[in-house]
């Protein structure tokens, strides 16, 4: 297999559903024209709001749908015709369904995981082994799934996924529900596990630091259409997402209104600390720190990116 | 050929590593186990007992006598219990698809019917078929058989496909239910109505029964017919004695039906048929 060939790559895309309401039949597109490849190594975010069609692609990739038009190639494969040939390739996460057996102890589930994927018995050890220690599940390792908190079971999920080492992971919401903390050590892990295994991350999420934290580039749908294939700070500029300054101030100051080309968000402290949005395309955090400089000593600051759940928003308001 | 056993032990490998794990567990939770178990057994000896109470009051039913009708039951409900001991989780299914747990299994390298029947085991069903052993012996015993070799391979053939056809009931049923919204109902009607028709004399019932559980779901030749075979009984019109030797037939045709409910009804889960 050369790198140069895509490891997900499809072309015209689509899926219809067929609804029945009432006595009424209609026909609800999920996904369409969607045309896209993914190269191996890559991590891609593919986001959109609540049903804009990322589930369904996901499972055309994966072989669990037929799709109504188009073509879809994973790893080279077709994923209805070679469902089982994929298996061995990829390996997905989905946040809110499990795969392990929830009666059980943790260990008894990655054992007959292990015997599906026809693992030996020196790499089931070794890969076992490197996963329970990169996702620290020693402690809960002899635990039935049904007692793991959240946290655990999101991180079993993921070893459980990955037992195969496969070169693509597609995880669907894999952070739905997480504390900071875990959402944490997951990202970093699944960052840690791309640097070392080179392994292509395909990952759908609303949580907005994942895409931040992981994926190098964005794949935006809106009603099953593909609006936008780039990185995340290239389509924060598209639709003119703002950023935000944030300036500490020497001593207490009256609100910055009248520093061009911002629009002031707030202050803390009785002016101590202020909050200036303004726009990447009319001006720079440099030019809006000189103008707040000229005014009152800065002693600290911050820039903030735009919000994407802001962009998302903003892009389907466009549309609109 | 070698390919072939390959490939099986390669298949199986999972569900003895289930298997083991199903163990373990049952014996970390043994009072657990014990309690699954005696409930089991209790279910079953009630059900036996209906049988009895039934002969309180009658000498034969459908031209068996009591000892007879020991032998049909045991043969149905042992066969019964060892299909739903290593197929009876396959009635998850509704819950898998509801909950999206199917999506799991077609990420697995492996034949989605496999992956469901070898998921799970639930040994507790093993009181069952116990109770249908405990009945069978004591029938075989009662009943004063004239024993040789071709009474004890009509036994063998017909616990093996009796077994093997309400296994292929598990499958049909779990086929239907890709279709059936809340389904169970209307499959179990059949599932579990098939094993109490096939723990009965057939030769009871009228003709569309006939037609429906001797022939369609074939539930009388996993056991009165046979039973009626080794026994050297008439038989009735629709369904002469010599059938007893067909146990095998009927349970390819059950598997046929199976196969093929299966199939359709993936078909329809991934949207290429429906």
């Amino acid at each position: 297999m050369t790198t140069s060939s895509p490891i997900i790559s499809t072309e015209g895309l689509g899926r219809d559903f067929k609804l029945r309401d009432g006595l009424r039949r209609r026909i609800l597109t999920a996904v369409d024209d969607l045309s896209f490849s993914i190269q191996p190594g890559e991590a891609v975010g593919y986001i959109g709001a609540n049903g804009a069609g990322k589930s369904t692609t996901i499972k055309m990739i994966t072989g669990i749908l037929v799709p109504t038009r188009g073509e879809v190639t994973t790893c080279g494969l077709r994923p209805m015709a070679d469902r089982r040939e994929l298996a061995r390739q990829i390996g997905v996460v989905f946040g809110q369904r499990t795969q392990l057996w929830w009666d059980l102890p943790v260990r008894e589930s990655f054992t007959i995981l292990a015997a599906i994927h026809g693992l030996t018995p020196a790499e089931e050890r070794a890969r076992t082994e490197e996963l329970v220690d990169q996702l620290e599940l020693a402690e809960f390792l002899s635990t039935p799934v049904r007692q793991l908190s959240l946290g655990q079971r999101m991180r079993a999920e993921v070893t459980a996924a990955l037992l195969h080492s496969p070169r693509l992971v597609i995880l669907d919401e894999p952070t739905i529900g997480l504390d900071v903390l875990s959402k944490q050590r997951l990202r970093e892990f699944l960052v840690a596990e791309r640097a070392d295994h080179g392994t292509t991350l395909l990952l759908t999420t609303h949580d907005m630091g994942d895409v931040e934290r992981l994926c190098d580039r964005v794949l935006l749908v809106d009603r099953g259409r593909l609006v936008w294939d780039g990185t995340l700070s290239g389509l924060s500029r598209t639709v003119g997402a703002q950023r935000v300054l944030v300036v500490d101030l020497a001593a207490s100051t009256p609100d910055l209104v009248d520093v061009p080309d911002t629009q002031h968000l707030g202050s803390e402290g009785s002016g101590l600390r202020q909050r200036l949005a303004f726009d990447p395309e009319a001006t720079t955090a440099a030019k809006v720190l000189a103008a707040v400089s000229e005014r009152v000593e800065v002693l600290d600051l911050a820039v903030e990116e735009p919000d994407v759940e802001d962009v998302v928003r903003r892009v389907y308001a466009a549309r609109r | 050929m070698a390919d072939l056993t390959a490939g099986l032990t390669a298949g199986l490998r999972p569900y003895r590593a289930v298997l083991s794990s199903r163990i373990r567990s049952q014996r970390s939770y043994r009072a657990n186990f014990t309690i699954d178990l005696i409930s089991s057994l209790l279910v079953g000896i009630v059900e036996l007992a209906e049988v009895a109470v039934l002969f309180l009051n009658v000498d034969r039913l459908g031209g068996l006598e009591f000892t007879q009708i020991l032998i049909v039951f045991g043969l149905a409900d042992m066969a019964f219990s060892l299909a739903d001991l290593a197929f009876g989780h396959c009635d998850n299914l509704p819950t898998y698809l509801r909950a999206g747990t199917l999506d799991v299994f077609y990420l697995r390298p492996q034949p989605l019917l496999l992956q469901l029947i070898t998921s799970d085991i639930s040994l507790r069903r093993l009181a069952r078929a116990l109770v249908g052993l405990v009945a069978l012996i004591s029938g075989l015993v009662l009943a004063d058989l004239d024993w040789s070799w071709s009474a004890v391979a009509l036994l063998v053939i017909a616990l093996v496909s009796g077994t093997t056809t309400f296994a292929a009931m598990f499958v049909w049923a779990a086929g239907a239910q890709f279709f059936l919204i809340d389904g169970a109902e209307a499959t179990n009607a059949f599932v579990y109505g098939g094993r109490y028709a096939a723990s009965q004399p057939a030769s009871v019932w009228n003709r569309p029964l006939t037609v429906l559980f001797g022939f369609f779901f074939p539930m009388a030749f996993t056991a009165y017919l046979p039973v009626v075979t080794l026994l050297g009984l008439p038989g009735s019109d629709l369904l002469p004695a010599w059938l007893g030797w067909c146990a095998p037939l009927a349970a390819i045709w059950t598997w046929a039906m199976a196969l093929l409910a299966w199939r359709i009804g993936v078909r329809h889960y991934q949207g290429g048929g429906g």
